[in-house]
């Protein structure tokens, strides 16, 4: 069977037509309250002369909105150790200390000092062992440094309990990268298809949340605020029927046209930078927070703090991991998804409607890496290329668990996700990303099929 | 709309020193992706290899310029020996995952804090040109009145990257027609058959990642030689997506496919950069605010590309000046 090109051109306007909709919306809403949930710092006002200022603002990250945090003292040393100038903070917060004209200071290496004696009672440095920071100004403009305040982690603590912290930020990462890298998985084992563009589909889901959320005023039911809560359905729903468009607008009319493996590949690739860009068109290119998701103080439990949103998104996650998977093993439709990724044609031989098994596919999918990216958004914030960022560790976390094989995903981004966190402990944190990336071409050289894959040839 | 300046802004862009980088670029994929099937998703990374060797070798430690570039590219085939030992016996899409992966290690290992006193960090290298510069012929602004015109800098950057975009045509062109050539086709086409001929297909394909890793490796140092300067950022991702389109609007497994390509895919996107800008600014602009502002303008050419990139391969997968037989893209 084969579809003419002008029903798949009709069909692949009404997909950017579909997400130009969604997203509109979604951005419409977003303008007016797009400051909400920023901090409270009013930086001081631009001076007109050729000086260069260190300047900051401090900030008690436990309240909503962050409380400015005045009287604190700063002194800035050279790197001779001698002191060049001192400030306090003011009642916003904010602090401005002068190094004297650019000409003398570009290109040397200040330290700030804070003054920990002087922090307000009961507040603390979110890592205690940063009481100092290292400047070097490069361009003629004023250099900004941030000291996070709030309750202290755990950073003082022992080697153990430091892996026991970073453990549970790795798993509530490797979490929801399972989610992303289930949905890549099963969409590959049925179609052979890999889709570069499966990042987008995580930060679709976090585009929607955030349009949801940024809607005015607050959704109640019985006095409690469920913005957060409907947030998550709608951004579900809508993330499905993306997939669902997906498929049936592009991926459907390629594949009954018999469109090369590689050739779809390729597609894939243009579909991710048309809709990266396009969300950057309606999102702009600041990472953006939830403004209506508060984050409550952290849970000591024992030595390390989870905080109730950790405990939320692994219970959660767990949840519709362990659902996708029985529905798999089980379900009438799930056996016939196996059967169709294990042999396509004989899986429509014995009367399984192919197509209609990979549009679930690519409904469920798609819901789940919608899902992974509202969550992930919570996590830590979000712009336009969330998905694209983490798109590579989705790939190994599938490579690594072995192509295609449901368990297999989420064992490779449980491996992956708990390796890019607890490898801080001896990597530098900006080298996370690298460390999971060697591993993934290690395990290739190894055992090419993965770690749950079936031993047969790859190649 | 000034239609004079746009189009004749956009022409210096088609022809100019990026588009010759990106040119070369697409040629090493041309050999790696055109002829021998082979889906490398890492060009950036050999470019970044060859462009950090020969200004890390100048600025970090003041080495010569020549030695650095012999360097690179020693470091860039070895790059490609180390991605092809584990994946070209696996299937295409694996040497996909691996050289994205390992091209985005190379960046952010390159562009890492840890390494700052090496290679710059963000902020990247500059003043590693001398030598080059040194043997600029031009002195004044080179340019034909009221087309093009560029500065000597870039003149002299633009003329040695086209220089050497006709010597790999002309290699690659020798090469293609050599009994060599004909094994990489085949390999493309259907690697068993070839295999059952008695030819050592993962040699061949070892040799093919190679010789495309050091175009591209070329590539990366030109790229450094005309900005002067160099930083993680011109090797990300996406530099290999372009190189990708440029090589597919021109047409795979073309000698000449990727010439055309950057021609093309530099004008078109300078076109609908100055276009979507010019539409955009100004008191009573074309395209009114609250639909496009100047940033979003910007996006508008990347959305177009997108957009061309997917519907190319649907409809016209062997590109402008392809031949549909010789290029089924069918591999799996």
């Amino acid at each position: 069977m084969h579809a003419r090109p002008r029903t798949i051109s009709a069909l692949l306007v009404a997909l950017v037509a579909a997400v130009l909709v969604m997203t509109g919306a979604a951005s419409a809403y977003a303008a007016p309250v797009s400051h909400v949930g920023e901090s409270a710092c009013q930086k001081p006002a631009p001076r007109n002369d050729d000086t260069i200022h260190i300047q900051g603002c401090l900030t008690d990250l436990r309240e909503k909105p962050p409380k400015p945090v005045p009287d604190v003292r700063f002194t800035v040393v050279d790197d001779q150790g001698k002191k060049v100038g001192e400030g306090t903070s003011n009642a916003s917060g904010v602090f401005d200390i002068s190094l004297g004209k650019s000409i003398d200071v570009l290109g040397n290496t200040y330290t700030v000092h804070l003054d920990k004696g002087s922090l307000p009672k009961g507040a603390a440095l979110r890592n205690p062992k940063q009481v100092a920071l290292k400047v070097t100004p490069k361009l003629s403009s004023d250099v900004y440094v941030t000291f996070p305040i709030g309750n202290a982690t755990a950073a003082q603590s022992g080697f153990a309990i430091q892996a026991l912290q970073l453990a549970v930020g790795g798993l509530v990462f490797s979490l929801l990268l399972a989610m992303a890298a289930l949905g890549l998985s099963m969409i590959f084992g049925t179609t052979g298809l890999t889709n570069f563009a499966h990042g987008e589909l995580i930060t679709f889901g976090a585009l929607v949340a955030y349009g949801v959320d940024a809607l005015p005023g607050t959704i109640t039911i019985g006095g409690t605020n469920v913005t957060v809560a409907v947030a998550i359905v709608v951004s579900a729903i809508a993330s499905a029927v993306f997939g669902w468009v997906n498929d049936r607008a592009l991926w459907r009319p390629l594949r009954h046209r018999g469109t090369g493996l590689v050739a779809m590949m390729v597609v894939s690739i243009g579909l991710s930078i048309f809709l990266r860009n396009i969300f950057q068109y309606l999102a702009g290119a600041s990472t953006h927070q939830y403004s209506q998701f508060s984050s409550p103080r952290p849970w000591h439990l024992g030595p390390i703090l989870v905080t109730p949103k950790d405990v939320f998104i692994i219970v959660f996650s767990t949840v519709i991991l362990v659902l996708v998977v029985i529905a798999l093993q089980r379900t009438k439709l799930g056996k016939a998804t196996r059967a169709v990724a294990d042999n396509t044609a004989l899986a429509a031989a014995t009367g399984i409607n192919v197509d209609r098994v990979v549009s679930v596919v690519w409904i469920v999918g798609a819901m789940l890496a919608g899902l992974s990216g509202v969550l992930l958004g919570m996590t830590q914030g979000f712009d336009f290329q969330l998905g694209f960022k983490i798109l590579l560790l989705v790939f190994a976390a599938v490579v690594l668990g072995g192509l295609g094989t449901a368990w297999g995903a989420i064992v490779g981004a449980l491996v992956i996700g708990l390796f890019v966190e607890v490898s801080t402990l001896i990597i530098p944190a900006e080298l996370k990303f690298v460390g999971a990336l060697v591993v993934l071409i290690v395990v290739l050289l190894i055992r090419p099929q993965g770690l749950l894959g079936k031993a047969q040839r790859v190649g | 709309m000034d239609w004079h300046g746009i189009l004749s802004q956009s022409l210096q862009q088609g022809l100019g020193p990026v588009a010759a980088v990106y040119c070369l670029a697409a040629i090493g994929l041309n050999i790696h992706f055109g002829y021998t099937g082979l889906l490398n998703f890492g060009q950036a990374g050999f470019m970044a290899i060859g462009g950090y060797a020969v200004s890390s070798f100048v600025a970090t430690w003041g080495l010569s310029f020549w030695v650095g570039c012999v360097v690179a590219l020693v470091a860039t085939g070895l790059l490609a020996l180390a991605l092809g030992v584990p994946t070209l016996r696996l299937r295409a899409d694996y040497l996909a995952i691996v050289t994205i992966a390992a091209a985005e290690i190379i960046r952010q290992t390159i562009g890492s804090v840890t390494l700052l006193k090496y290679f710059g960090g963000q902020d990247g290298l500059q003043g590693f040109n001398q030598s080059f510069a040194s043997l600029n012929p031009f002195s004044t602004t080179v340019n034909i009145p009221g087309v093009v015109s560029w500065r000597a800098y870039d003149f002299w950057t633009l003329l040695v990257t086209w220089l050497l975009v006709a010597l790999f045509c002309l290699m690659t062109w020798a090469l293609m027609r050599s009994p060599w050539g004909r094994v990489l086709k085949s390999i493309r086409e259907d690697e068993d058959a070839v295999r059952s001929l008695g030819k050592n297909v993962y040699a061949y394909k070892m040799q093919s990642l190679i010789i495309g890793g050091l175009i591209g490796g070329v590539a990366g140092i030109m790229s450094a030689l005309q900005h002067s300067a160099i930083n993680p950022s011109f090797f990300a991702t996406d530099t290999t997506f372009f190189a990708y389109t440029v090589l597919l609007v021109g047409g795979a497994a073309r000698v000449l496919g990727p010439v055309a390509g950057t021609v093309i895919f530099w004008f078109l996107l300078s076109f609908l950069d100055l276009f979507f800008g010019g539409a955009t600014s100004g008191t009573n602009p074309l395209i009114p605010a609250a639909i496009m502002d100047g940033n979003q303008a910007s996006l508008m050419r990347f959305i177009f590309m997108g957009l061309a990139l997917m519907l190319l391969m649907i409809f016209r997968p062997q590109g402008i000046f392809g031949d549909r037989r010789e290029l089924a893209l069918d591999a799996r």
